[in-house]
């Protein structure tokens, strides 16, 4: 089952000091590279700071566009992996050598399966035939 | 009739976390196995009057309950969730019943070990674990849950709803976790176990009978995990914990008050739970450094050991909690620690002690605090100062039986001093 990482980390303004931004780039770097060698990655990047994030919402069929991440929080996003792993218990060890401190502190890593979606369900529903899945 | 329904009732109280446990691994869903298992009991409940009661009443329900999880997989196995089905009827191809079958069924000892685990899984809240693990292991139905715990049986049952669903959802494992990780997931099995008893002990409230059920449950849980790991003595520490808590069950509640250890009637202690804690307690501190259970067993066997309050061994008590304390450094213990310095170095050293740990003010909002100075200050004979701290700590109070016993002390101290 693939699950997706989330990371959580609290920002600082003017980011992580060289020294610990190397740091952590050499976290990932390797914890990456151990998940492709056991065949288990499917993929993982840092996203730009909060600073950066756009808000779009549908109100009355009309996209209105606001500053900011859609929620502010005390973590903030601040990057993603997906790993494919035979059960919770595993994501939770990988979970746990995520470095998190991507920019700046500590910060916390968020589990969720993906749930994938079925090719062409229409198909399915339609002839009632089965049909090959990635769920 | 009536012999049929009490012979059903017996065997899921005492086998269905077994059955389940089984099913649960054969068929990869808890909404399956309980289905199954469900239906087998409907089905006894029909044929046994006319048929008579099978020999083996445990392993026809057994049986029974596999052959109608075929079918109620069979019957699932639709387009929705095709792959995984294929995986249970493969499985379930090599299934065929026959003689030897039932013994193996109900043989499988690992199979309650990993619903253990997965109820207790700490991916699920704490009281989603306990509701999971009553309901399935400890084979009580969900209004009996919900009555224990007095919560509405809506949201005991939706409780229960979303943990499984969790537990599908995110792939929680149905297995005893590796070696490796046991040291992180064995205490929350524990703890789970643990306060299922302190829910039955402690809060006093409610139903009482339900109440001595609830830490009955807990106690054959705790024997069914010693059982099934006899080599970890934390396991024995917790069984033995119990046991010793439970053998004042009598003496604790009179006419509705709580009574204090000091003050309980030790002919009512239960001898034989007393008997059975302390080989229990010899045991599982034979193995080396105690973890937290272990100690906390060790201190409730000097307790029973006392014939009379005086005879408690208070210098080892309070070495105990010491211990204690560096394993889990809560506000409870702390209190606990000093409360055996007050029995045990002098009541001034005590009181400097629950005085030293509130100096921060972090716990004028907890009740025990106050209670615990009240008592110390009653000892030491200044009775202003104890009704001021007796008046605080039932302010803050909120079990009735608790807050009764506050009143008590109060009263009793201010009739004194209108007597002096």
């Amino acid at each position: 089952m693939r699950y997706m990482m989330l990371i959580y980390s609290k920002e600082q303004p003017g980011g992580l000091e060289q020294e610990a931004s190397q740091r952590n780039y050499v976290g990932h770097r390797a914890l990456m590279d151990e998940a492709a060698r056991k065949g288990i990655f499917v993929a993982a990047e840092p996203l730009a700071p909060t600073s950066s994030a756009t808000t779009v919402r549908v109100e009355n069929g009309k996209a209105v566009v606001t500053d900011g991440p859609f929620a502010e929080t005390k973590e903030q996003l601040a990057g993603y992996y997906i790993l494919n792993c035979e059960s919770l218990d595993e994501a939770i060890e990988w979970a746990a050598r995520i470095p998190t401190m991507c920019k700046g502190g500590e910060g916390c890593v968020e589990i969720r399966p993906l749930l994938g979606i079925p090719v062409r369900p229409e198909l399915e529903v339609a002839t009632g035939q089965a049909v090959a899945g990635n769920g | 009739m009536a012999d049929v329904r009490s012979v059903a009732e017996a065997v899921f109280r005492q086998e269905s976390g077994r059955i389940l446990a089984g099913l649960i691994r054969i068929s990869g869903s808890f909404d399956r196995a309980e289905e199954a298992m469900q239906e087998a009991f409907s089905t006894a409940l029909a044929t046994w009057p006319e048929k008579g009661i099978p020999e083996s009443a445990a392993g026809w329900i057994t049986t029974t309950a596999h052959r109608k999880l075929i079918d109620v997989v069979r019957r699932d196995n639709i387009w929705r969730e095709k792959q995984t089905s294929l995986r249970y009827a493969a499985e379930l191809a090599g299934f065929s019943p026959g003689p030897d079958l039932e013994d193996s069924l109900m043989n499988f000892p690992d199979d309650r070990l990993r619903l253990i685990f997965t109820c207790c899984h700490p991916a699920l809240n704490q009281e989603a674990q306990i509701a999971l693990t009553l309901r399935t292991l400890g084979g009580l139905t969900t209004p009996e849950i919900a009555k224990a715990f007095l919560l509405p049986e809506p949201t005991l049952a939706q409780r229960i709803v979303r943990a499984k669903r969790k537990i599908q959802e995110a792939h929680i494992p149905y297995e005893v976790p590796p070696t490796h990780l046991l040291p992180e997931r064995l205490p929350s099995v524990q703890a789970v176990i643990y306060l299922i008893f302190n829910e039955g002990y402690t809060a006093a409230s409610g139903d009482q009978l339900v109440r001595i059920d609830l830490c009955s449950e807990a106690i054959r849980l705790a024997r069914v995990l010693c059982d099934l790991m006899p080599a970890e003595p934390e396991n024995l520490a917790l069984l033995a914990l119990m046991f010793l808590h439970h053998s004042r069950r009598y003496a604790r509640i009179r006419r509705g008050e709580l009574v204090t250890l000091e003050e309980q009637d030790r002919s009512l202690w239960d001898q034989t739970a007393i008997r059975e804690g302390l080989t229990l307690v010899e045991k599982a501190l034979a193995s080396g450094a105690p973890g937290p259970y272990q100690l906390q067993a060790a201190i409730a066997a000097l307790h029973a050991q006392a014939r009379t309050p005086e005879q408690t061994d208070w210098p080892q008590i309070a070495e105990l909690y010491e211990k204690l304390l560096e394993h889990n450094p809560s506000r409870v213990i702390a209190l606990n620690h000093a409360v055996a310095i007050a029995m045990s170095a002098g009541l001034e050293a005590g009181l400097k002690r629950i005085d030293d740990s509130g100096a921060t003010g972090e716990l004028n909002d907890y009740y025990l605090f106050h209670a615990a100075r009240a008592d110390i200050l009653r000892r030491l004979n200044r009775p202003t100062e104890a009704a001021e701290a007796y008046g605080r700590a039932l302010a803050l109070a909120t079990n009735q039986v608790e807050r009764n016993f506050l009143d008590r002390r109060l009263r009793h101290l201010n009739r004194l001093s209108e007597l002096g």
